[in-house]
């Protein structure tokens, strides 16, 4: 496999995580919306009120930081990062 | 100001402009103090911003198309966070989203998984590659990946449709809150807000409207916490609303079992005025089946990422590195505001709503109620109304209604805060409308102009005719919108809903698919891009003219249905033509590199 194509694997797999962790709090949760609102959540908040207002907003923030630091990663083992620039 | 080092020193020049407007705010609530009346308040704070935004849009003015289309794809990645959250949070976002928190509870919170999660899918599966292929537009994108005239003709089509869609809602916004500010008739405030809106980006296109955004997104988030946390800390709930207001929320749910949900007979609804309405669903208990939270959900990230005003501000960054930490910072400054919307409905009800806050007006007497300065005001708008249904001389839950902007607009007065908040509010507001307005109005502009008369007709043009048809068109689209939008025709949000899902029916999966999968060629993506959005149009009218739908889906979910019809067709017909030739496929190995050259810069 040449250099690229192991890049790809590699940033496939990155994506394929990214979106499970994603689906579990855009959509999975959801599901069970009613049962977990009898749990208190963070704060002291019913947990499901919780994931709307804060919680899964919170989780989306993060998960694309993570996503791009991992992405960076792997695009710097294989040598196409490009110049540091923020 | 725009000297060459500029870029390096943005943060100083934004952090003398919050401070002068801090310093602003202060001047103001000094001047109200000596007896300054609320309606020159109003007016200050509406002219004095707007007035800024326009110096800015002067200032980023250029003759260069690389400036005009993409701000010379130099933005910081911070700041372009800042822009993009100020493109995407519309007057929608500010003016209405408390409101509808606030009367539909959980059914409604799906807009704000929604908004927020689509841009994961953004980041993940968009961004960085456009950026990569150095587009000036996202009908450019389609254009060169699938090749042909007609392809890109067609995503010119889908982005107009949903962009225009959304724009005529923004105008729309900027026009209330000019009338109301500047108290002058609707008809000729929506032309106001116009030109505002136009001094932003005609001289500078997205230059232009990338620092007014920055700017507007400073004010915005200003306008929207400070009262927050005011009316949080001053009724006694916590100093910090996000972490304290477990007791209210649960103090909401008591009374909501004591006073209980009544319904209303229709006929004691005719007195109600339209567009009113009252609590009716529970504040934070789960009041929506999964699907239908999660169709709603899922129809908002995936429009989310089919927008073209958001895509193209991520055109802008250095790098395609930046693109995706970019993307990370946008998200971040509008969860700074998504996350205080229920916060501010939770503070908004507990004050009407709780007998024992002297602010509470339920279980008062209606007579004592219709005496109070602000529910006058606010009733003279045509936005509170009170009735004694039952005719028990006391207000039940039941007979109190008020307009899904109130929320933001009126809560500030109730809780008793200065007349200054208020005037803020409306500046925010405006700064909220007028920045999507902007992105909306350039990304149609730029597409018609760039793709259909550059690329389309006439390929040989200079830049300074480019940049005049560019123009001119701005001009155009801003006033066909202002005139749709005089008329009055849909309400702001229901015609914010839509925009996504047209945008979902036709872009999402020839976008998603031209990076992610090699063997899409144009006549699928063809396909993809016109069964989508006519499917989708189709069910919307088949539901708004009494059709029943299927598998729950409504007028405000039928992007899942165009989608799918997209991704389907898109599918097939790409199957049963012929793979992309050898070149497209090396474009597409390219563009999955995120070092080099840009594609598009190459060719």
């Amino acid at each position: 496999m040449s250099k690229q194509e192991q890049h790809w694997e590699k940033s496939k797999g990155l994506l394929m995580m990214t979106l499970a962790i994603w689906f579990v709090f855009s959509i999975g949760i959801f599901l069970f919306g009613a049962e977990m609102n009898e749990v208190t959540g963070p704060f002291g908040y019913p947990l499901t009120y919780w994931f709307t207002c804060q919680g899964s907003l919170g989780i989306f923030v993060i998960l694309i930081f993570w996503f791009a630091n991992r992405q960076e990663k792997i695009d710097e083992e294989f040598g196409f990062s490009e110049r540091g620039d923020d | 100001m725009l000297k060459g080092n500029f870029i390096d020193n943005l943060p100083k020049v934004y952090g003398i402009y919050t401070g002068g407007f801090l310093g602003f705010i202060i001047i103001m609530s000094i001047g109200e103090q000596m007896g300054m009346s609320a309606k020159a308040i109003g007016i200050c704070f509406v002219a004095f911003t707007v007035a800024i935004y326009a110096i800015i849009g002067y200032l980023s003015r250029t003759a260069q198309a690389d400036a005009y289309y993409v701000a010379g794809r130099q933005v910081p990645t911070v700041f372009n966070g800042m822009a993009t959250a100020a493109d995407w949070m519309s007057g929608a976002s500010f003016v209405a989203m408390a409101g509808g928190i606030y009367f539909k509870g959980y059914g409604y919170m799906a807009l704000l998984v929604g908004w927020t999660g689509g841009y994961v899918l953004v980041a993940s599966l968009l961004a960085p590659y456009l950026r990569k292929f150095g587009c000036y537009t996202v009908p450019d994108f389609i254009g060169t990946r699938y090749g042909g005239n007609l392809s890109r003709f067609m995503a010119v089509v889908v982005l107009t449709v949903a962009s225009f869609t959304y724009v005529t809602a923004q105008i729309n916004a900027t026009g209330t809150i000019a009338s109301v500010a500047l108290d002058i008739p609707f008809q000729y405030a929506v032309y106001v807000g116009l030109i505002s809106i136009l001094l932003c980006s005609m001289l500078g296109g997205m230059r232009g409207v990338t620092w007014t955004q920055v700017a507007q997104y400073i004010v915005l988030i200003i306008a929207y916490l400070l009262p927050v946390f005011w009316i949080s800390n001053k009724i006694g709930a916590g100093f910090f609303p996000h972490f304290m207001l477990a007791d209210e929320v649960s103090r909401i749910a008591e009374l909501e079992a004591q006073f209980g949900f009544v319904k209303n007979s229709a006929e004691n609804l005719k007195e109600v005025p339209k567009g009113l309405a009252g609590i009716t669903k529970a504040h934070s208990a789960v009041n929506a089946t999964p699907w239908a939270f999660i169709s709603l959900a899922l129809a908002m990230m995936m429009g989310t990422a089919s927008l073209p005003h958001v895509m193209m501000r991520y055109f802008t960054t250095p790098s395609v590195k930046a693109a995706r930490k970019s993307v990370g910072w946008s998200l971040f400054f509008i969860f700074l505001l998504y996350s205080s919307a229920p916060m501010l409905a939770t503070l908004s009800k507990l004050s009407l709503m709780d007998p024992t806050l002297p602010t509470g007006i339920i279980g008062k007497s209606i007579s004592d109620v219709q005496a109070i300065d602000w529910y006058q005001n606010w009733n003279a708008a045509n936005l509170m109304f009170v009735s004694d249904f039952n005719g028990n001389g006391t207000l039940e839950l039941n007979e109190f209604f008020m307009g899904g902007k109130a929320v933001v607009l009126a809560t500030p007065e109730i809780a008793g805060l200065p007349y200054v908040i208020s005037g803020l509010v409306a500046a925010g507001g405006m700064a909220a409308a007028m920045s999507t307005a902007d992105g909306l109005i350039l990304a149609i502009a730029n597409a018609i102009s760039h793709d259909v008369y550059y690329k389309i007709i006439d390929p040989k043009a200079e830049t300074a005719k480019r940049l005049v048809v560019a123009r001119v068109l701005l001009v155009v689209i801003g006033f066909a919108g202002a005139t749709i939008a005089a008329l009055e025709i849909q309400g702001i949000l229901g015609s914010v809903i839509w925009a996504f899902d047209f945008a979902m029916s036709g872009l999402f999966f020839p976008l998603v698919l031209g990076v992610w999968w090699k063997r899409a060629n144009k006549e699928g993506a063809i396909a993809g891009m016109a069964l989508g959005l006519i499917s989708g149009a189709a069910y919307l009218v088949w539901v708004r003219t009494g059709g029943s739908g299927f598998l729950g889906i409504t007028q405000l979910t039928f992007g899942i249905f165009g989608s799918a019809v997209s991704l389907v067709s898109m599918v097939v017909v790409s199957l049963m033509t012929s793979e992309p030739n050898a070149a497209t496929q090396k474009m597409v190995d390219e563009v999955r590199v995120p070092s080099g050259r840009s594609i598009i810069g190459k060719q």
